[in-house]
C-alpha cells in the first residue's frame, strides 16, 4: 500500500550547518586562474593573451567548483559553478560595449574644441570645420519627427486600450502597427522621398521630409510602448472615475494618461534616442550640406549621422581632419543618445505616481 | 434629498452569460438596504446594475426596470453618466487615485468634471467630507500627501469621502469593510448610521452581524444550483429577516448552516 502519510519520518533531523568555504575564496581562485593563465597558457605555453585568457578562465571554472565541492557539498558546488558561469557571459557581453564606447571616447575626443561646435562646414577646406551645423540638423529634424510622432502615436494607443474594444478595425490597427515596426529605415526614407517628391517635384531635399521619414520609424513604436503602459492602468481606477460620472473622455485625459505618463514619456523618449541615429533616410531626404540651414521646410539639412556617414565616404584632400571630426560627431552623437536615456530615466522617476508619506 | 429605487423584473447578463434573474425589490429612500448571499451569486453585478457601472463591462448588458423617483434609469434617453453622478459607488477594494494628494483625491469628481471651486468652498467641501468619512482628524495635517500612502482602511474611508463629496441621492457599497480591521470597520458603521438621514444606502456584505447592525431591510440572493443564475430569494425588513425569515434557504443561510 502506497503511504499517503505526510508526517516527518522517525530519522534524525537533517544537519543545519556544513562547512564553508572563506569569503576571499572566489578572489583567491581568481588570483591562482591570473597566475595560471599568464604563467602558464601566456609564458610557458606561448597562447599569449588568448592562451592566458582561455587557460585562466578554465582554472576558474574548475578549481572553485570542487573546491567548494569538497569542503562545502554538492549543492554550493553547482551554485558556485553557475554563478561563475553568469559572470562569465556578463563579461562577455561587456566587451563589445565597453570597446565601443572606448574607441568612440579615445578618437572623438581630440576633435571636441570649441569651434568644433561653433563652426559649421561652410568653406572649410581641411582644419577649422565644426558640426553645428549637423548638431542643429539633427535636433530640428528629430524634434519634428518627435512633434509628428506623440500625438499620432499616443493617440492611436489611447483609441487602441480606451475605445477599440478588440473591433476588427483596432485588430487591423495592431496588426499594421506590428508591420510597420519592421519596416527597414531604407524603405521609410524612400516613402518620405517619394511622397515628397509628388508636391516639390524630383530632387527634392528637406528637413521636413527627413521628419517625416523618421516617423514613420517613431510611430509604431511610441504606439507599442503607449498601449502597454495604458494597458498597465487598473481597471478599477476608471471605474472609480465613472462612478463619480466622470464622463469617458475625461477619464482618459485626467486619470489614465497622468497615471500612465511616466512610462509613455519614458517610451517616447527612448524612440527618440533610437531616430536620432538614423542615417540612411536622411540621406534620400534631407540631404547633405556643409552649411548651417534653421528652417525645416527649405532647403538641405544635415544630421550628425550623415555628416558621419560623408566625412568619412567623401573626405576629399583631407582625409585625417575629416577622419577625426567623424569622430569627434560620432562622439557626440553617443552623447545624446545618452542623455536622453538618462532623461528617460529621470522623467519616469519624476512622474511615477507616488505612494510615499 | 434621497431617493428611492425601484427594481422590477431585472435580468442582468454578461454577454450570452445570464448571471442574475428577474430581481424585483424597492428601496427604501433614506434608510439602509443590506444585500447578502453566498459567493458568486450575483450582488456585486445586481449593485453595479443600479448606478449602470454594470455596462462598464465589454459585453456585459441589463434588461428590465430600475425606477428611480419616477425615471427608468434604463430608459433609452438616459445618460449614464448624469445616472452616476447622482448614484455614488464605494468599491469592495480601496481605489484612491494614485496620481492625486489627499485633498485631490476628496474632490476629484468635482475637480474631474471640471466644476469651478472657490479655494474656501473647495477647502470646505474636503473638510466637510473627510469629517464625514470619519478620516479628518487622521489626514488633516497631510492632506497634501499622496492618497496611496494611507493604510487600507484609511484608503477606504478616502475613497468614501471622495464618493459623498459629489453629493448623491444614492450611495452604493460594495464589501466596503471586507478589508478592514474591526476599528475601522466600527468607524465606517458608524458612518453608515449617520449618512442614513441624508442618502439611501445599498450596502453589501458578508458579515451577517453587519447586515443585522447596520440595515433596515435586507435581500438575500441565491443560486438556483450550480450553473444556473442568481436571483433574489427573500426582501423583508431586517428584524424580520433575523428571526423569523419568510424562506427556508435564508434562514440557513444566516445561521450558518448553509449547503
Ligand atoms: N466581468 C465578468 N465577466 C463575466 N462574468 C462575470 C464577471 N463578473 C462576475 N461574473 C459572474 O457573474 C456571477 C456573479 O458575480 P458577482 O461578482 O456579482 O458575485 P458576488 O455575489 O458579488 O460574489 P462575491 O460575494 O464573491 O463578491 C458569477 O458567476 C461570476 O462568475
Ligand atoms: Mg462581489
Amino acid at each position: 500500500m502506497t503511504n499517503l502519510s505526510t508526517a516527518p519520518t522517525s530519522s534524525d533531523m537533517a544537519p543545519l550547518q556544513s562547512g564553508h568555504l572563506p569569503r576571499f575564496a572566489p578572489l583567491a581562485v581568481g588570483v591562482l586562474a591570473v597566475a595560471v593563465g599568464v604563467l602558464v597558457g601566456g609564458m610557458a605555453l606561448g597562447g599569449g593573451v588568448a592562451g592566458a585568457l582561455v587557460l585562466g578562465w578554465l582554472t576558474m571554472i574548475v578549481v572553485l567548483p570542487l573546491w567548494s565541492r569538497v569542503v562545502e557539498g554538492g549543492r554550493k558546488a553547482k551554485d558556485r559553478l553557475v554563478t561563475v558561469g553568469v559572470w562569465s557571459t556578463f563579461g562577455l557581453a561587456m566587451i563589445p560595449l565597453v570597446s565601443l564606447t572606448w574607441t568612440v571616447v579615445s578618437k572623438g575626443y581630440g576633435a571636441l574644441t570649441p569651434t568644433f561646435f561653433q563652426n559649421s562646414m561652410q568653406g572649410v577646406l581641411g582644419s577649422g570645420g565644426g558640426i553645428y551645423h549637423a548638431l542643429m540638423g539633427t535636433l530640428i529634424v528629430t524634434a519634428v519627427a518627435t512633434l509628428i510622432s506623440v500625438p499620432i502615436g499616443v493617440l492611436t494607443a489611447v483609441y487602441l486600450v480606451e475605445y477599440g474594444n478588440k473591433n476588427l478595425f483596432s485588430r487591423v490597427i495592431t496588426f499594421l502597427v506590428d508591420v510597420m515596426t519592421g519596416i527597414p529605415s531604407i524603405v521609410a526614407g524612400l516613402f518620405a522621398y517619394a511622397l515628397f517628391q509628388i508636391f516639390f517635384g524630383p530632387g527634392v531635399k528637406m528637413g521636413f521630409a527627413g521628419s517625416v521619414a523618421l516617423s514613420v520609424l517613431m510611430i509604431p513604436t511610441v504606439v507599442r510602448s503607449s498601449e502597454e503602459m495604458l494597458k498597465l492602468v487598473p481597471t478599477d481606477l476608471r471605474e472609480a472615475a465613472y462612478a463619480l460620472g466622470v464622463p469617458k473622455w475625461r477619464t482618459v485625459v485626467k486619470v489614465v494618461l497622468p497615471t500612465a505618463v511616466a512610462g509613455i514619456v519614458t517610451g517616447v523618449t527612448l524612440a527618440i534616442a533610437r531616430v536620432a541615429g538614423e542615417t540612411a533616410p536622411l540621406l534620400l531626404t534631407a540631404g547633405l550640406t556643409t552649411s548651417l540651414n534653421f528652417n525645416p521646410f527649405e532647403g538641405r539639412m544635415t544630421t550628425l549621422p550623415v555628416f558621419i556617414y560623408s566625412s568619412i565616404q567623401a573626405p576629399g584632400l583631407y582625409v585625417d581632419e575629416m577622419t577625426s571630426m567623424a569622430w569627434g560627431a560620432a562622439l557626440v552623437l553617443v552623447v545624446i543618445v545618452m542623455l536622453l536615456n538618462i532623461l528617460a530615466r529621470v522623467v519616469g522617476s519624476v512622474f511615477a505616481p507616488k505612494s510615499g508619506r | 434629498m434621497a431617493k428611492s429605487i425601484d427594481v422590477s423584473d431585472l435580468d442582468i447578463y454578461y454577454g450570452d452569460f445570464l448571471a442574475v434573474q428577474g430581481v424585483t425589490m424597492s428601496i427604501k429612500a433614506r434608510a439602509v438596504t443590506a444585500l447578502i448571499g453566498p459567493s458568486g451569486c450575483g450582488k456585486s453585478t445586481f449593485l453595479r446594475s443600479l448606478n449602470r457601472m454594470h455596462e462598464v463591462i465589454p459585453g456585459a448588458r441589463a434588461e428590465g426596470k430600475v425606477m428611480v423617483d419616477g425615471q427608468d434609469l434604463y430608459d433609452a434617453d438616459v445618460d449614464p453618466v448624469a445616472v452616476r453622478r447622482e448614484i455614488g459607488m464605494v468599491f469592495q477594494r480601496p481605489n484612491p487615485f494614485p496620481t492625486m494628494s489627499i485633498y485631490e483625491n476628496v474632490l476629484a469628481g468635482k475637480r474631474l468634471n471640471a466644476t469651478r471651486l472657490k479655494k474656501s468652498d473647495a477647502d470646505d467641501l474636503v473638510e466637510k467630507s473627510l469629517r464625514g468619512a470619519n478620516l479628518w482628524s487622521e489626514v488633516k495635517d497631510r492632506l497634501g500627501k499622496p492618497g496611496m500612502g494611507l493604510s487600507g482602511g484609511q484608503q477606504q474611508r478616502l475613497c468614501i469621502a471622495r464618493a459623498i463629496a459629489v453629493e448623491p441621492q444614492v450611495l452604493l457599497m460594495d464589501e466596503p469593510c471586507s478589508a478592514l480591521d474591526p476599528i475601522s470597520t466600527a468607524a465606517i458603521e458608524d458612518l453608515i448610521h449617520e449618512l442614513k438621514s441624508d442618502y439611501t444606502i445599498v450596502i453589501v456584505t458578508h458579515n451577517m452581524q453587519q447586515a443585522a447592525r447596520v440595515s433596515d431591510d435586507t435581500g438575500f440572493f441565491n443560486l438556483k444550483a450550480t450553473g444556473e443564475p442568481g436571483h433574489l430569494v427573500e426582501f423583508n425588513p431586517t428584524k424580520k429577516m433575523f428571526t423569523n425569515p419568510d424562506n427556508e434557504a435564508t434562514e440557513s443561510y444566516i445561521s450558518g448552516r448553509f449547503g
